[in-house]
């Protein structure tokens, strides 16, 4: 009772915290937010499989009872694809970081939290002179 | 196994789809810096040889009951299936002639040119789109559209800038979160009934408890979710009009398909695992849907906007027609279906050499100095508008006629037949609009820059090669509708399709999944 109890708030907290983020304006907070629904969503994927304590997913000799594989197959399959999603979206947050001065989804900078205090026509410039260096760019 | 070597090709012809385009862009990858011509011929001819395939599919397929091809030879429901149907077929039918007018066009046009990798990125798309249609199981169906969207990540920056970039981030987040929740759907309806074949779990759906069967169909709500935020269905249809806006319209006429994608998703699972149990919500929100998506087109300032809009109103249209869950309406949607796809994506690349060949003002809805191939383009326009609308004589009039026809028999058909009509009316003023002002009436103050491409009428060929598909699909309405008739009474006929994977119409062997440890 007390696993199952700890799994499933486990699962509600992370995913509580990550449709919080996730709702929020700033990208690097959205990040953050659909990291956190992957997490819940691969510990949910275990569960369905059944919390078994001490029991063999595939053969064992002298087990009494068997655990049931395929959610960890599941879950491996999940894990390697919202891991590669989210560094994508690192990468790309980045990118439009770099690319529009501003971190918020929208790509409407807030004055009140804009890092670059609205000097943004030369940090563009300062921007474009370092391209090459930050990203190693390269255009066809 | 006493199966002939040409038998078993036979057989794997329904892996093909999959194989090729993966084959294909791994190929490109290879020549995609030093012999681009190269790379853009695998990508064409991969193409091309991907209708064939899916030609000689669709005659198989309208010949015989479904056919599963099992993955390493492992039989349902234990392997991954592949499953071969009339619907499926015609999917990719429809996706490879789509996916060979996209490439042309982006090969005409350079579009290939502002980035390393677009037809390798372009073949892996396609392989998930493929692989969507044929998989027979429900976590293959999340891997493989998984693969298309990131192959639609790479697509849709294709050419990068900042608005591009920014909505680019916006429909990675949306689409990630979509995923989360086809997982968290997943998730539920395996715990309740311990598999993932689509047919092991239509089979072993119907037996279950009645405790349990509320958390299935709940599973099944959360899947129809996410299927429902891929059509764009209102209201999970917000990511759309800025995503295929910003990214290049030729890029766009290939993701037309993609609201397909979900589409076909409804109609594959629904009326085989799930019943009638999205029937109340599925028909108001398709209804508000068409409203929203041609009420859309008369507010937009941009072509691509009102090409995106009317996008989302036409997928609204045809879930309309599944959403009536029975012979008829299934046959007029899976008529409908390809025609509204062919003519958005036939309306995206006409607006693409708007831009290319006017050269100022982007694709502003806003008169400019005359420019050459005007008249060309205007009539491509004015077809495609023709097409969207669904006004006579091309086919998407008989389409919207065979779902009228077919909701008939619904008590909400006054409904449906008010907002169908009213918005076609809308969608007329608003390309009527847009029509006039881009084509007909000029302001000759903004100057042409002077180094613009002179228009190469060869580019238009991609459009007219769509257009010419159109008038093909309401020359043959008649055999056309045949098919989809047999397709409709075979997606409803779930014990054939049970039968034909499965091998029994009942579940092999009933397991302890249910008890609780």
């Amino acid at each position: 009772m007390s696993m199952e109890f700890l799994i499933a708030t486990a699962i509600g907290a992370l995913t509580w915290a990550g449709i919080y983020l996730s709702l929020r304006g700033r990208t690097f907070p959205v990040v953050l937010g659909v990291t956190m629904l992957s997490y819940a969503i691969n510990l949910f994927l275990f569960a369905i499989g059944r919390l078994k304590v001490g029991a063999p997913p595939i053969f064992s000799e002298d087990a009494a009872t068997y655990t049931d594989p395929l959610p960890q197959a599941l879950v491996l399959t999940a894990i390697v694809i919202s891991f590669g999603m989210s560094a994508l979206v690192v990468v790309l947050s980045l990118r439009t970081f770099l690319e529009t001065g501003t971190d918020q989804v929208d790509g409407e900078p807030d004055p009140a939290i804009d890092p670059l205090d609205g000097d943004r026509e030369e940090w563009i410039a300062r921007r474009n002179a370092h391209r090459i260096d930050m990203l190693g760019e390269t255009r066809p | 196994m006493s199966l002939s070597i040409s038998d078993n090709l036979a057989a794997s012809l329904i892996a093909a789809p999959i194989m090729l385009p993966s084959l294909a862009g791994t190929m490109a990858l290879i020549f995609r810096r030093r012999r681009r011509m190269v790379a853009a011929g695998i990508s064409i001819g991969s193409t091309a040889l991907q209708v064939l395939i899916a030609v000689a599919l669709l005659l198989r397929a309208s010949q015989s009951d479904p056919t599963p091809y099992a993955m390493g030879d492992w039989p349902a429901p234990f392997g991954i299936v592949l499953v071969l149907d009339q619907l499926a077929a015609w999917m990719l039918l429809l996706t490879s002639v789509v996916g060979f007018a996209v490439a042309t066009h982006a090969a005409l046009t350079k579009l290939d040119r502002k980035g390393w990798n677009f037809h390798p990125i372009f073949q892996f798309q396609l392989l998930g789109i493929n692989g969507a249609f044929l998989t027979g199981d429900l976590f293959n169906l999340f891997v493989f559209f998984e693969v298309l969207l990131i192959a639609s990540y790479g697509l849709i920056l294709h050419g990068q800038g900042a608005r591009r970039l920014t909505s680019g981030v916006q429909y990675v987040v949306v689409n990630l979160t979509g995923s989360t929740l086809f997982l968290v759907g997943l998730g539920i309806l395996y715990g309740v009934t311990g598999t993932l074949n689509m047919a092991d779990m239509a089979a072993r759906g119907a037996q279950l408890a009645q405790g349990d069967r509320g958390l299935f169909l709940a599973g099944g709500l959360v899947l129809i979710a996410v299927f429902a935020l891929k059509a764009a269905l209102l209201p999970l249809h917000l990511w759309l009009p800025r995503a295929y806006s910003s990214t290049a319209p030729a890029v766009a006429a290939l993701f037309a398909i993609m609201t397909k994608v979900g589409a076909y998703s409804i109609i594959r699972t629904t009326p085989l695992i799930f019943g009638d149990v999205a029937e109340p919500i599925l028909l108001p929100a398709a209804l508000g849907t068409i409203i929203l998506g041609f009420a859309g087109m008369l507010a937009a300032r941009g072509l691509r906007d009102m090409a995106a809009f009317g996008l989302i109103g036409s997928t609204g249209t045809l879930l309309v027609a599944i959403a009536l869950f029975d012979g008829d309406g299934l046959a007029a949607a899976l008529y409908y279906l390809p025609h509204t796809t062919i003519a958005a994506a036939f309306l995206f690349l006409t607006v693409d050499l708007v831009v290319r060949w006017r050269g100022v003002e982007g694709d502003a809805i806003v008169p400019t100095p005359r420019f050459a191939g005007a008249s060309l383009l205007a009539f491509l326009f004015l077809a495609g508008g023709v097409a969207l609308a669904g006004l006579p004589p091309l086919s998407g009039f008989f389409g919207k006629l065979l779902i009228l026809d077919a909701a008939l028999a619904s008590p909400q058909a006054a409904w449906i037949w008010g907002v169908i009509l009213v918005t076609s009316l809308i969608a007329v003023v608003a390309l009527a609009r847009a029509g006039s002002t881009v084509f007909w009436k000029h302001d000759e103050t903004p100057e042409l820059p002077e180094d613009r491409d002179p228009p190469r009428l060869v580019q238009a060929l991609p459009s007219l090669f769509l257009l010419a598909l159109l008038v093909g699909l309401t020359v043959f309405a008649g055999p056309a509708t045949r098919y989809t008739q047999g397709t409709a009474a075979q997606v409803l006929d779930t014990p054939l399709y049970l039968r034909s994977v499965l091998g029994t119409a009942s579940p092999p062997s009933p397991t302890a999944q249910g008890d609780a440890p």
